[in-house]
């Protein structure tokens, strides 16, 4: 069987579904971050997929590079609110984010 | 596609799909973050068989070694409470959205998987450093100095959200709270 873009887009697609999944049902803010990672990682694939079947240019890749550095940012401050979180909550579960609630 | 190619295709995607399963399963935090890592090394894989060599590497430089090892950093700060015992609270609707994604997962995957494409003869210098580097600063140098600022702008903020409040910003908020106080009880004095 030749593999062709088709591929490329249906295992881009499944690990999306992990991904939402993952963030779906954990309640774990961690592992939900860590679900973040892989959904953005899946778009990053087709991305790439895509610009190697049309190769005039290289746009897909400096979309992706651009993907990954904002994935660098918001892991920081994602990062950065998980721990702020945990000083007042004493735990990471992300039910227990609801100071604002009244 | 080569024969190699087809063969690094094949086995990079099946330890993705493994190892995404396995994170987002996964009951400890610091085993999610390492099957993460695999998971990204090898996706650094299907770059190679997609000829983009400097994204693989960017990946390998910038996932595997900044952001895995931030999620590192931060569990081992957390310790034990990095891990939460599993929860039934509000299981109906995360079931349902649970359903919900499979469904939508499956079918655009079915729908997308027949997508057919031919491969394209590319130059030798496609997703090479040079050919990307040439993209990035002459077509979208704006864009690129953006994100370095969104990144600064970022870590900044990502400090001011995780430090502790220092003992000088304590005592002043202190301060401010303790002179409201006595403005609202001199002005109550003054009314009675």
């Amino acid at each position: 069987m030749e593999i062709g873009l088709g591929a490329y887009l249906g295992l881009a697609m499944v690990l999306f579904g992990i991904g939402a999944s993952g963030f779906l049902m954990r309640r774990n803010a961690l592992i939900q971050l860590m679900s973040i990672e892989v959904m953005l990682n899946a778009v990053n694939i087709v991305f790439v997929a895509v610009n190697r079947f049309h190769p005039a240019d290289h746009v897909g890749q400096i979309f992706s590079f651009f993907v990954i550095a904002i994935a660098a940012a918001e892991a920081a401050v994602g990062l950065a609110l998980v721990i702020a979180l945990f000083r007042i909550k004493k735990t990471v579960e992300s039910d227990n984010a609801d100071t604002l609630r009244h | 596609m080569t024969t190699a190619g087809f063969v690094l295709f094949a086995i990079s995607s099946v330890i993705a799909f493994f190892s995404a399963i396995a994170t987002v399963g996964a009951r400890v935090p610091l085993r999610a973050a390492l099957f993460l890592m695999v998971h990204i090394i090898s996706l650094a894989g299907l770059y190679l068989t997609l000829s983009a060599h400097m994204l693989a590497a960017v990946q390998l430089l910038v996932y595997a070694g900044a952001v895995v090892v931030l999620f590192v950093f931060v569990i081992m700060l957390i310790g034990p409470a990095s891990e939460t015992k599993p929860t039934m609270k509000n299981m109906g609707i995360r079931l349902v959205s649970l359903i919900g994604m499979i469904l939508f997962t499956v079918t655009l995957a079915f729908a997308l998987v027949s997508h057919a494409a031919d491969w394209v003869a590319i130059e030798t210098s496609f997703g090479t450093v040079e050919a990307v580097g040439h993209e990035l600063y002459l077509n979208t140098l704006v864009p690129f100095e953006v994100v370095s600022a969104t990144l600064t702008v970022a870590i900044v903020g990502a400090v001011a959200i995780a430090r502790k409040a220092t003992e000088f910003e304590v005592g002043e908020a202190k301060a401010a709270r303790q002179a409201t106080i006595d403005a609202l009880e001199e002005a109550r004095q003054e009314a009675a």
